[in-house]
């Protein structure tokens, strides 16, 4: 029988390296902008604005224009190809009162605006910070609810407690992993932390239980099952007899993500990338880490109880 | 084996059937839209309903702003609420969504708006409602005036009044006087203008008890009303003295029309009559009862999406739906064959059966929602990928056919449960926080999610097994013989 459990050491180095990785991603983020992952106007308030020019305009034009509007600190940055006439534009919160006014200003000032393909996002700095408190507990509540309703659910298993430990391992394991990347890609492409990073994040926790559930499950039943053999060939047994569940689910979930991305809407891709991201590594952790945790802390339990005996 | 109870195969085909005509993109009949009694009547349509994500429009988040210290009252709120919706009706836009959103929060959606100042001006506004005596010159509708409380500097902005359909005249009289009166409000000013006259003001709107709105025989729209007691004294000396005079009912220092006083008003009960329309009337009474919210509101947030983006969105969104789901329908077939052949028939129904939901419920679809299910439908097939590996491992080990069915079924049992459990608390988590914060698209990704993990029950468990266990039984034989077709 292929064992997978024994190779353990190995998963944990390959996960303590990319754990790394993500805290050097969000370290350097720290450093560039003050903040691990860089957060959106969601968030911290202020305005976001999109526009698209219907001939090619100067980011200096731009820039001045919001200057006197009082807002010298906007950021314009070109969006797209150069011939698409495509700009973005942050800036402290505007009101809806100056937004007509700026809108007017830009077409008799810098050139032609497209209406129709006009967005913008403004957000008030004070439910900013309540987004984000909330933010904060919901991801908290999520993680004890799914932690607490993994425990219920293998409460007649001995160690229960074990399991929802286990499960948390490889929910932190992958929540870092994503934050990781979001990072990096908030270094590499600009992308900032909204509520949909958010959902992603909650959704990765809730789905961080889906292959831990199968295989736990499956020690569950292999325990009566195979009882002259060490727990450890159990939980491999089990594992080996799970995986290819693990990995068509997981292959039919990535099918549909990579579509997204690819052929989807613009908007979503940070969304969906997260949470692809979120899930590999869960399927990843299910195996290779929270699993093998459970191993270790058995054997660690046992030889201590050897040791309390032989004493 | 025992053979399958057929009835179920029926159900799921009828079922199916009904999904696909609702799902499908045509002109339902009048009498299918009306069986929808639990939409309102004027909405009874089977239709995708798009967010302004994908539609494009604008989004205001207001909140409510009481003065330090104090608090509202309950139910004030609501009324906050039907008042914002009276307003933004009155912008005429076609299906404009105000919802209370938590405590003290309201969501606007106003489709294909593009102005912010307008829109927050005409949602925000707290208007000053007035009776202002005219004297014998009545003044035209729209003109800005200065009253004995302040003068139109001292209202912020443009208020959106609507008066600008109110150009009919208006005779004020008692109840149960009927006849309109024909009295002419001055020549029609091609621009307002401000008078430098000061006007005096009679009553204002926190004077004003209640509002109605009722028809005459004649079938001539007329609004009621009813003053506080202290006005109705005031009021009835008033009318009294100056009887063939106007009274002016003037909203945020502008005039909306200007009725003559046909004879004294006692006991503070009136009506205002005149040639409106149900629209003109209604706009009326909702500008006397609501001249002035129950409390400020502060924009706390608004978005704007352009049309051509929103347009975008869907376009792209279907073509990733399209080629995401027949990557796993192909998948599934290669990898389980004929058991996956039955999982992907049960999928298209899962489709199928989601989007009619989304016509019936009805939901209204955003991008992160229709992301939501895509995805969902991407894991649907989770629990057949159980059940069917459970099903090889039992073939594997020697068990009979049928036998293998029954088990695979029963022993993935409390994975599938377990895992859409978590799927739901977490929807309900992500339902709570979007619906707080007015951040519909993190509702509408927990919705199109949790409704597709409901919907996988039907379609994954007990729609697959009947399918299974039908072929199982007509072609056992032939299948027991030839284990490969089942994928093992």
């Amino acid at each position: 029988m292929f064992n997978i459990v024994e190779k353990r050491r190995w998963y944990f180095i390959f996960s303590g390296i990319l754990i790394a990785l993500s805290l050097v991603a969000m370290g350097v983020s720290y450093m560039r902008y003050g903040q691990p992952l860089r957060i959106g106007i969601d968030f911290t308030g202020g305005s976001i604005f999109v526009l698209q020019f219907e001939g090619p305009v100067s980011e200096g034009q731009i820039r001045d224009l919001f200057a006197e509007f009082g807002l010298e600190s906007a950021i314009v940055q070109p969006l797209g190809s150069p011939e698409e006439h495509r700009w973005q534009v942050r800036t402290r919160e505007v009101t809806a009162e100056e937004v007509g006014e700026l809108l007017t200003a830009l077409e008799d000032q810098v050139g032609g605006l497209n209406r129709d393909a006009l967005t913008f996002d403004t957000v008030e700095p004070a439910i900013g910070s309540e987004v984000a408190r909330a933010a904060g507990l919901a991801i908290l509540v999520a993680s004890v609810i799914i932690v607490a309703f993994m425990w219920f659910s293998f409460r007649k298993v001995p160690n229960a407690f074990r399991y929802g430990v286990c499960t948390i391992a490889g929910m932190t394991h992958n929540l870092l992993i994503a934050f990781g990347f979001y990072a990096l890609m908030g270094i590499v492409a600009g992308w900032e932390v909204d509520s949909l990073f958010l959902t992603a994040t909650l959704t990765v926790i809730g789905f961080s239980v889906q292959d831990v559930i199968v295989v736990f499950d499956r020690i569950r039943e292999n325990i009566p099952k195979y009882r002259r053999e060490a727990f450890e060939r159990i939980v491999n047994r089990s594992i080996l007899e799970t995986i290819h569940r693990s990995l068509a689910t997981q292959l039919n979930a990535m099918f549909v993500m990579v579509a997204i991305i690819l052929f989807g809407g613009t908007t979503i891709k940070p969304f969906i990338s997260v949470l692809l991201v979120g899930m590999v590594s869960e399927t990843y952790s299910a195996i290779f880490i929270a699993v093998p945790l459970l191993v270790v802390w058995e054997k660690t339990a046992r030889r201590r109880a050897a040791a309390q005996a032989a004493a | 084996m025992s053979e399958p109870k057929t009835w179920r195969l029926v159900a799921i085909i009828l079922i199916a059937l009904l999904a696909l005509f609702i799902a499908l993109n045509i002109d339902h009949p009048a009498w299918a839209q009306n069986l929808l009694f639990w939409q309102p009547e004027a909405q009874r349509e089977i239709a995708l309903r798009l967010g302004l994500d994908l539609q494009g429009g604008l989004q205001v988040l207001l909140a409510a702003d009481p003065p330090e210290g104090q608090e509202f009252e309950a139910g004030s709120m609501e009324t906050a609420r039907r008042i914002v919706e009276s307003r933004v009706n009155s912008l005429g836009l076609t299906e404009p969504v105000v919802q209370a959103q938590g405590e003290r929060r309201i969501i606007v959606e106003l489709p294909g708006i593009e102005n912010p100042e307008q829109a927050v001006e005409t949602i925000k506004g707290t208007a000053l409602l007035e009776f202002v005596d005219a004297g014998y010159n009545p003044l035209p509708a729209e003109t800005v005036i200065t009253t004995t409380l302040g003068g139109p500097e001292a209202v912020q902005g443009d208020v959106v009044t609507g008066t600008s359909s109110l150009t009919s005249t208006m005779g004020l009289s008692t109840t149960p006087e009927v006849t309109p009166t024909v009295s002419t409000t001055g020549t029609e000013s091609a621009q307002p203008q401000v008078s430098g006259k000061v006007y005096e003001t009679i009553l204002t709107g926190a004077d004003v008890a209640n509002v109605g709105l009722d028809r005459t025989e004649q079938n001539e729209y007329i609004i009621p009303f009813e003053l506080n007691e202290d006005a109705a004294e005031t009021f009835s000396q008033y009318t009294a003295s100056h009887v063939g005079q106007y009274l002016c009912i003037v909203l945020d220092k502008t005039v909306i029309s200007c009725p003559t006083i046909r004879e004294r008003i006692p006991g503070g009960r009136g009506s205002i009559s005149g040639a409106f329309t149900l629209e003109d009337a209604r706009q009326l009474a909702i500008q006397l009862r609501y001249g002035a919210l129950p409390m400020p509101l502060r924009v706390e947030s608004f978005n704007r999406v352009g049309a051509t983006l929103g347009t975008q969105s869907v376009n792209r969104s279907v073509r990733a739906g399209v080629i995401g789901l027949s990557v796993v329908l192909l998948f599934m077939l290669v990898y389980y064959r004929l058991p996956g052949g039955l999982a992907d028939v049960a999928l298209v129904i899962y489709v199928l059966i989601n989007l009619a939901l989304y016509k019936l419920i009805p939901i209204t679809l955003t991008l992160p929602g229709i992301a939501g299910f895509i995805l969902s439908a991407g894991m649907a097939v989770d629990a057949n990928i159980l059940i069917f590996e459970r099903m090889k491992e039992e073939l594997r080990s020697g068990r009979g056919l049928v036998r293998a069915i029954e088990l695979g079924f029963d022993r993935a049992w409390p994975s599938i449960r377990d895992g859409q459990l978590s799927t739901l608390i977490i929807c309900a988590i992500l339902f709570f926080f979007g619906t707080n914060f007015g951040a519909s698209i993190v509702k509408g990704f927990a919705i199109t999610l949790a409704l597709g993990t409901l919907v996988n029950l039907f379609t994954a468990v007990f729609a697959t097994r009947t399918f299974v266990r039908q072929v199982a039984f007509a072609a056992g034989e032939w299948l027991s013989e030839r284990k490969w077709v089942l994928g093992v």
